[in-house]
């Protein structure tokens, strides 16, 4: 039985090796979190005192109010833009052929590839020779095209996951396109189109290195702000925003996992 | 197909229009790019004069030459280093039968991608300092007399980053292996091989495709990388990325910027051009097994 044996010693190896990691992963957030309760303003552990005044700063640093509304803002633009360009177009490279389909498809995904700042840049210089200038709608280009990737993938994953003898059924039945669409399709991609606004709004939140190069003062969100601030003061504020960060985003998926299936949105579930 | 009647493509153009729009937008930024790569600086002065190359001359100064090496070499430590560490965590992820398992380790390695490159580079600013977790800790047991300078050092900056690219990998190398039908291993099993001789010679090989995808994915996000080398690096290490932005925003040099992300994004595609070709026989060896 040396062989059950060996795979039980594995087993476990296993298990302690993936714990291992997975505090490697986990570490940071738990550092961040001891900090932004600390009272003394220099960095030490573990805290003597416990506070919530880096909090109370974090609230009330102006910067950092704009930069929220801002990065609301553009958030809430970028992503429903996005979730509608990306699905009707996930869409219709799934159903249809049409001329430049693989080109227009390798363009949409090489922010994948192409660094941002690169993009950044390119869009920033654009702006000025258009004369277009530095307002909100750039920003919000700039991140539809960041997330687009992102939105694609996940309403083409539910496209291939739906059983398209559902619209042949309506089909036959005398159903036009039009309201195959409306009271077929779109119904059943729900999830997929939930989930990949869902992560195009936290991917968006969150962009910083091209949001860096096309906003300015006056449109600048809150990464923007935070790494604006870590540059000049080093007291513990921004890891008071890091927790209320990590907080909501783990919220958020833990949530998007219990109702839409975290495993199949990303595409990882077993087969 | 390419005769197929329009009728069967109701709404082609409103579906892919606004797609379209985007992809111009897009086209036209790295356009221009390339066109104020190829044009003369005016200090002081946001325009740009006439056609000229010296741009990419002037790349080749050590300086630069050295930072596009230093680049290249800290995406491909940091993508081994990931890789390593995301794999266990990724076969885990999918051969777990625990529910409550599979979603804490989805949720913990993913939560990561989705809280930006400030918000993770900082709280490793917090770990890495001298003031920091991991120098407190090492003090208070003994194991150092004076803080380890970790913070600004090339070991540092690789340390956040290979956070950062986790859960990408993460996900990718999931992926793949979530695809890799179970009955193969089943039949090495039943033909007496050991779950080691099981894992080398079935499950490795199968999954090379997500691991080279999840690969080149890493090496493309640190070469993308900027908050990590400009704040842990702390100018210290020079990235492709900072200088970008040195010389766009300090110096207002966006011809040279243009050169230098162009030359930038050139040698990144031909590293990861390379490494798929690379692998290539890895991947034939999953394919034909």
């Amino acid at each position: 039985m040396t062989g059950r044996f060996t795979a039980k010693a594995l087993r476990w190896s296993g298990y302690v090796l993936v714990a291992v990691i997975l505090l490697f992963v986990i570490l940071p957030a738990i550092v961040v979190a001891l900090t932004a309760f600390n009272d003394r303003a220099i960095l030490a552990f573990p805290p003597q005192v416990w506070s919530l005044r880096w909090f109370t700063r974090a609230f009330d640093y102006a910067d950092f109010r704009k930069g929220f509304w801002n990065g609301l803002t553009v958030t809430l633009w970028a992503s429903s833009l996005a979730l509608v360009i990306g699905a009707a177009f996930a869409f219709a490279i799934h159903r249809y052929t049409f001329r430049f389909k693989r080109t227009l498809e390798g363009i949409l995904l090489s922010p994948l590839i192409i660094p941002h700042y690169t993009i950044g840049l390119g869009l920033l210089m654009l702006a000025a020779q258009t004369g277009a200038g530095r307002g909100f709608p750039l920003v919000i280009l700039a991140h539809v095209i960041m997330v687009l990737p992102f939105v694609m993938r996940s309403v083409f994953i539910s496209l291939q996951n739906l059983d398209t003898r559902l619209e042949l059924a309506a089909s036959s039945l005398g159903a036009s396109p039009l309201r195959i669409l409306f009271t077929i399709t779109l119904p059943l991609l729900l999830p997929g189109l939930l989930s990949g606004w869902l992560f195009a709004a936290i991917l968006s939140f969150n962009e910083f290195t091209a949001t860096l190069f096309v906003s300015s003062q006056a449109t600048q969100t809150l990464p923007v702000a935070m790494y604006n601030y870590v540059r000049e003061y080093a007291d513990p504020t921004l890891a008071a925003l890091s927790v209320i960060y990590i907080v909501v985003t783990a919220t958020l998926l833990t949530l998007a996992n219990a109702f839409l299936g975290l495993g199949k949105i990303l595409n990882v579930d077993a087969h | 197909m390419t005769s197929r009647p329009l009728t069967s493509r109701p709404f082609l153009g409103w579906f892919v229009s606004p797609a379209g729009l985007v992809a111009v937008s897009l086209v036209a930024a790295m356009a221009v790019v390339f066109q104020y790569s190829v044009r003369t600086y005016i200090p002081g002065s946001l325009d740009v004069g006439g056609f000229t190359l010296q741009n990419f001359a002037a790349l080749l100064r050590p300086l630069y030459a050295w930072a596009f090496w230093a680049t290249i070499l800290l995406c491909f430590q940091t993508a081994v280093f990931t890789l390593i560490l995301a794999y266990p965590v990724a076969y885990a992820l999918v051969r777990t039968r625990s529910p409550f398992l599979r979603s804490f380790i989805l949720i913990a390695s993913v939560t990561p991608l989705f809280l930006g490159e400030v918000v993770r580079t900082y709280s490793w600013m917090i770990v890495l300092g001298n003031n920091g977790f991991l120098n407190t800790l090492l003090l208070k047991l003994g194991l150092v007399q004076r803080p380890l300078q970790m913070m600004f050092t090339t070991g540092g900056v690789v340390a956040a980053l290979v956070h950062v690219t986790m859960p990408i990998m993460v996900i990718m190398l999931a992926a793949g292996l979530s695809h890799i039908d179970r009955n193969y291993e089943k039949a090495a099993a039943s033909l007496g091989a050991g779950p080691i001789r099981i894992f080398l010679t079935i499950t490795l090989p199968l999954s090379m495709p997500g691991v080279v995808a999840g690969f080149s994915t890493a090496f493309a996000w640190t070469f993308s990388a900027f908050a990590t080398p400009q704040l842990i690096g702390g100018g210290r290490v020079s990235t492709v990325s900072t200088l970008v932005y040195q010389l766009g925003f300090s110096s207002f040099n966006f011809p040279f910027a243009a050169s230098l992300s162009i030359v930038g994004l050139a040698l990144s595609l031909a590293v990861i051009a390379l490494m798929k070709q690379a692998a290539r026989p890895l991947e034939r060896l999953g394919a034909a097994t």
